[in-house]
């Protein structure tokens, strides 16, 4: 029978400070690593797209980061689920340490795809495309469940409040996606059109799914630093704590 | 085995909480002044306002009646919500309503109920009065009607989340806004999207099925969320 012990100590702050130490290193590291790879080949070596020349590079950090940004709110509202669920207190350390992230790679795919509008689109911002638009929107909600958390004063009760509204915001987010895609295309044609993402070359989509893998752990290695902090100041007061830090410095 | 005595006497506290808070906050809010008049005025003093800022030219103002129309009965809704349960947090019903043995979802539709036909309902009948001022034909004003009943009743289910998270804090309004205003996009779309339509001469039942559907959702769903978010604040 395996052993799943291993699984019950995630839910013991203690335990996991000390894994989380030990994961950091090798995932940042790993992480780099391959997106480095990832941008030196796509940016590099890959020729140049016959449309759109070199501009279509930025794809290779804009697509990364929106498909991780998506994937991060999932994985908040999850972390939110269990917490409210199980009453598990890393769960919620957890979704309060990936909202900042989320957040930031939103952020981050919003700039690049106003960038890449710009050549391709001759505009930096286009509403009749349903992805910039949704995309603003989980940038908006993300804002919401963050600034849902500083208003409590209560760190414990203002996780659980912003699990409900990470939750409620799950259910929209695909919802709001074709309602969105359904509006841009009410509005008027669609002048533009996006390059086909379907007929890509996989000369220029394996380098893509590199990066986005290395996002991932750098997503992951992200979360992790946020997610120390937030044990730190969640078990601020503990003895383990205390012990564990002059352990460590010495 | 459920013996069929007890299942008929759970069903009918379900619908007798219901009922009673309902009716306990219809009378509330009738006998407080201005409960169901002051979004309606609020409503109509954004829509004069939007009117000075483009212009006395109907057509423009046509143009973007569908667009103003809903931003501002979204934006009722929602600052009316604010109050949907703080009176009841401050004096303790709240807390009483949590420990009842009577079941929070049906009590929690019973509230959202009472405040949307103090303040969704005025909306959707004087919703001639919002035509007549944005320039829109008197023709598409049922469908108008139509439209602001089942979207306004989305926005209080969905607002309800905001309120009930929120109660607890003194920052109240502001932080409603900045969780469910994200929420509330399907809403504008398809609600302003069923006016272009009538606009346009198009048919209107793709809307006004999602609109429907929508509401379906946020009714069955909502009071989860919302019960949820009560509990929270009790704890606080």
């Amino acid at each position: 029978m395996a052993n799943w012990q291993w699984f019950h100590r995630l839910g013991s702050p203690k335990w996991l400070l000390a894994k989380l130490d030990r994961w950091l290193p090798w995932l940042l590291g790993l992480g780099l690593l391959v997106l480095i790879v990832a941008l030196v080949w796509g940016l590099a070596f890959v020729p140049p797209d016959y449309k759109q020349g070199n501009s279509f590079r930025i794809m290779y950090i804009h697509v990364p980061t929106a498909v991780v940004a998506l994937a991060a709110y999932y994985v908040m509202a999850v972390a939110g689920a269990v917490a409210m669920i199980w009453r598990m207190k890393v769960a919620d350390m957890v979704m309060r340490a990936i909202a900042p992230v989320g957040a930031a790679l939103t952020f981050l795919a919003l700039v690049t795809g106003a960038i890449w509008g710009k050549p391709t689109w001759g505009a930096y911002w286009v509403w009749q495309d349903a992805r910039l638009t949704s995309m603003l929107i989980l940038f908006f909600l993300y804002l919401g469940v963050m600034a849902l958390y500083d208003a409590y004063n209560n760190r414990r009760n203002g996780n659980r409040a912003a699990a409900v509204v990470a939750l409620a915001g799950t259910v929209n987010i695909p919802i709001i996606y074709k309602s969105v895609d359904w509006w841009s295309s009410l509005h008027q044609p669609a002048s533009i059109k996006f390059t086909e993402q379907s007929a890509i070359a996989s000369e220029m989509l394996q380098p893509l799914l590199l990066a986005i893998i290395g996002t991932y752990f750098v997503f992951a290695a992200m979360v992790i630093l946020q997610l120390r902090l937030q044990i730190v100041l969640g078990e601020g007061r503990s003895n383990w704590l205390a012990e564990y830090a002059t352990n460590k410095l010495r | 085995m459920t013996h069929p005595a007890t299942m008929q006497s759970d069903n009918e506290s379900m619908f007798r909480i219901l009922h009673a808070i309902f009716q306990r906050d219809l009378r509330v809010y009738f006998r407080t002044r201005g409960a169901w008049l002051n979004p309606l005025i609020f409503v109509l003093l954004v829509i004069t306002l939007f009117t000075l800022g483009i212009g006395p030219d109907v057509k423009q103002l046509a143009l973007n009646a569908t667009a103003i129309i809903w931003v501002v009965a979204l934006l009722g809704i929602m600052l009316s919500l604010d109050a949907l349960f703080r009176s009841d947090y401050e004096d303790g019903t709240l807390e009483q309503l949590l420990l009842s043995p009577r079941p929070l979802y049906f009590a929690i539709i019973g509230k959202v109920a009472a405040h949307w036909l103090v303040t969704g309902l005025p909306m959707l009948l004087a919703s001639p009065l919002f035509a007549l001022m944005l320039g829109i034909p008197i023709s598409i004003v049922p469908l108008l009607a139509l439209g602001l009943f089942l979207g306004s009743g989305i926005l209080s289910f969905i607002g309800a989340i905001g309120a009930a998270v929120t109660v607890s804090l003194q920052t109240g309004g502001l932080l409603i806004a900045l969780i469910i205003l994200p929420l509330y996009v399907p809403v504008i779309i398809f609600g302003a999207g069923l006016l272009q339509y009538a606009l346009e001469g198009w048919s209107v039942v793709a809307p006004l099925m999602m609109l429907s559907g929508l509401l379906c959702a946020a009714v069955v769903l909502a009071p989860l969320a919302i019960g949820a978010g009560l509990k929270i604040s009790m704890d606080s």
